[in-house]
């Protein structure tokens, strides 16, 4: 789906969402009488320096008035911009505000909600999507951590290989699948559906006050040790002080 | 203003372990040495040997802590929170059972409300053999960190192992409440391989190390406000600004991160023009910027201290 047709399902009745330079901003009407807030990245654009603080800034923006206006995240990036001004720059603390914020605005009673509709890799999906405290997905969404040409280089195995390898496990191939049953991505909306209504239905679950996405990869065979560990760990420095 | 000085620690009576580097230490070295002696007390050690269950996948070597010591300790009698990097296994890589560990570490440190944390970063990023579970790990390390952090716990991240703090642990170390940098310690998302395979060596030459040092290494985040502290590559240097930083860590809250957004915003206007990070430490008031990379640990944090007063309420 395009970002205009999502829109238009999203926001049936219209909205004032609007795509500047690779970045989304803007607002929408929910159908309960409230509005949502939109950030978002479209059309492959890399997250440097400047998208991050900018979208960063309408985060900011959404918190300040106080409320509990809900924040959508709607994402189809590149990873992070891959060059020597923004390293220069600083772009891990860029990325790092970013996350700081969603996770604030989720903390002071903000639901922040992303939504995976293209592709996103490596440090820009830690950023958007994965701060966000529940992510979801349209089918045909292309996460990647890395994708798998540069795996083969690294790991010096060829890409045949890695394909091999990747039918035995979800843990480390690109693809919305394999994030999904890592725990990444909880829902895979429905797109012959409503998008208005699968985003109202998301938000009138009550909000999951804990990170539970290391218990999703549990269950759903991808993570097979990461919640036990982080509870072990968990239990014995409580118990050590 | 900040004096790192390297003090002779009282806990360690051995000067020569006081003085000798950080960079060339393992993790297990550098916990032993930053906290008070015989103070260490692992979770999950290397005698559960938990390895990770996917690099067999790859014939590839396991470790029995999978690169991450995690415990409780004591630094100047006061109870921490450890995590160390193993950067001679895998890179210090994030894998499941590596991250796993971090983010249990700090979800307790969050219920504790109490008890600061200190993160010895030494790290190239995801581990690519398990790149989703890595990326995930470093997801929930980061909110689980904030979390801490806004119930009031000190984060804080001390950089200078060989991996460098690399990809995802960037942006770990950029959520921490402060950070103490040496000058081998290197902080930057993309590697010097990553922007050269992707944008061409006109665009990075990795093989260029003076390149690498000024762009990413700790001389320069400490002088565009990266990190708090600068930090001269022994133990005991190591030890005081993390004693120093625990102290002065801020709490975040809304405004913390209003004053990071116009810090950040700052930066981009007064430097996004510079080509190079010898024309930041110009505009920044260098006098002779190109001597930079040779001005030893003493003459360098001075200066440092002139050209830009840490900031300690804005991230």
């Amino acid at each position: 789906m395009t970002l205009d047709n999502i829109l238009a399902s999203l926001f049936p009745h219209g909205h004032d969402v609007v795509l500047e330079r690779g970045l989304i901003s803007g607002r929408g009407p929910l159908p309960d009488g409230g509005s949502v807030a939109v950030i978002g990245v479209d059309g492959r654009t890399p997250v440097g320096v400047e998208e991050a603080a900018l979208l960063a800034g309408h985060v900011l923006d959404v918190i300040k008035p106080g409320g509990n206006e809900p924040i959508l995240v709607l994402i189809d990036s590149d990873s992070q911009r891959m060059s020597k001004r923004d390293e220069l720059l600083g772009l891990n603390e860029f990325l790092a505000h970013l996350a700081k914020c969603l996770i604030l605005a989720d903390k002071l009673g903000h639901r922040t909600i992303g939504l995976l509709y293209g592709h996103t890799a490596a440090g820009a999906f830690i950023a958007t999507a994965l701060a966000t405290q529940i992510l979801v997905a349209l089918p045909g969404a292309e996460p990647a951590v890395m994708d798998l040409p540069s795996m083969s280089r690294v790991t010096k195995l060829s890409i045949d290989v890695l394909q091999e390898k990747a039918k035995s496990t979800p843990v480390f191939a690109p693809g919305l699948d394999n994030l999904a049953q890592t725990g990444a991505v909880a829902i895979t909306l429905d797109t012959a559906g409503s998008l208005a209504d699968q985003l109202q239905s998301v938000l009138s679950a009550p909000a999951e006050r804990e990170d539970s996405r290391d218990k999703l990869g549990k269950e759903r065979n991808g993570r097979p040790k990461a919640a036990d560990i982080a509870e072990r760990v968990y239990e014995l420095a409580r118990a050590s002080v | 203003m900040i004096a790192v000085v390297s003090e002779t620690s009282k806990d360690h009576d051995d000067a020569s372990v006081s003085t000798s580097s950080w960079y060339e230490a393992s993790a297990r070295q550098r916990v032993e040495h930053l906290l008070d002696a015989n103070s260490f007390n692992e979770f999950i050690g290397p005698e559960w040997r938990e390895t990770s269950p996917h690099l067999p996948l790859f014939d590839l070597p396991e470790q029995f802590d999978d690169g991450m010591i995690v415990g409780y300790g004591r630094l100047g009698g006061k109870p921490v929170l450890v995590a160390a990097q193993e950067g001679r296994f895998m890179g210090g890589a994030f894998g499941e059972i590596h991250g796993a560990k971090l983010t249990g570490l700090l979800r307790a440190a969050r219920d504790m409300a109490s008890v600061p944390v200190l993160i010895l970063f030494d790290t190239g990023g995801v581990r690519l053999q398990e790149a989703n579970a890595g990326e995930l790990a470093i997801a929930e390390i980061m909110r689980a960190l904030i979390e801490a952090r806004l119930v009031g716990v000190p984060v804080v991240g001390l950089v200078g192992g060989r991996a460098g703090c690399y990809g995802g642990g960037g942006l770990i170390a950029g959520c921490c409440s402060a950070l103490a940098v040496s000058e081998q310690g290197r902080i930057s998302v993309s590697g010097p391989e990553v922007i050269e395979t992707n944008r061409g060596v006109e665009e990075f030459d990795s093989k260029d190390r003076a390149l690498v040092w000024r762009t990413m290494g700790g001389k320069h985040r400490r002088l565009i406000g990266g990190a708090e502290v600068f930090a001269d590559d022994t133990m005991a240097s190591f030890r005081d600004a993390a004693r120093y930083l625990i102290e002065h860590a801020p709490s975040m809250s809304l405004s913390t991160l209003e004053s990071e957004q116009s810090r950040l915003a700052q930066r981009i206007e007064r430097f996004g023009h510079c080509s190079d990070a010898v024309d930041i430490w110009r505009s920044l008031g260098a006098a002779e910027p190109e001597n930079l990379p040779a001005l030893h640990y003493r003459e360098f944090a001075a200066l440092a201290n002139d050209l830009q007063e840490p900031r300690h309420d804005a991230r």
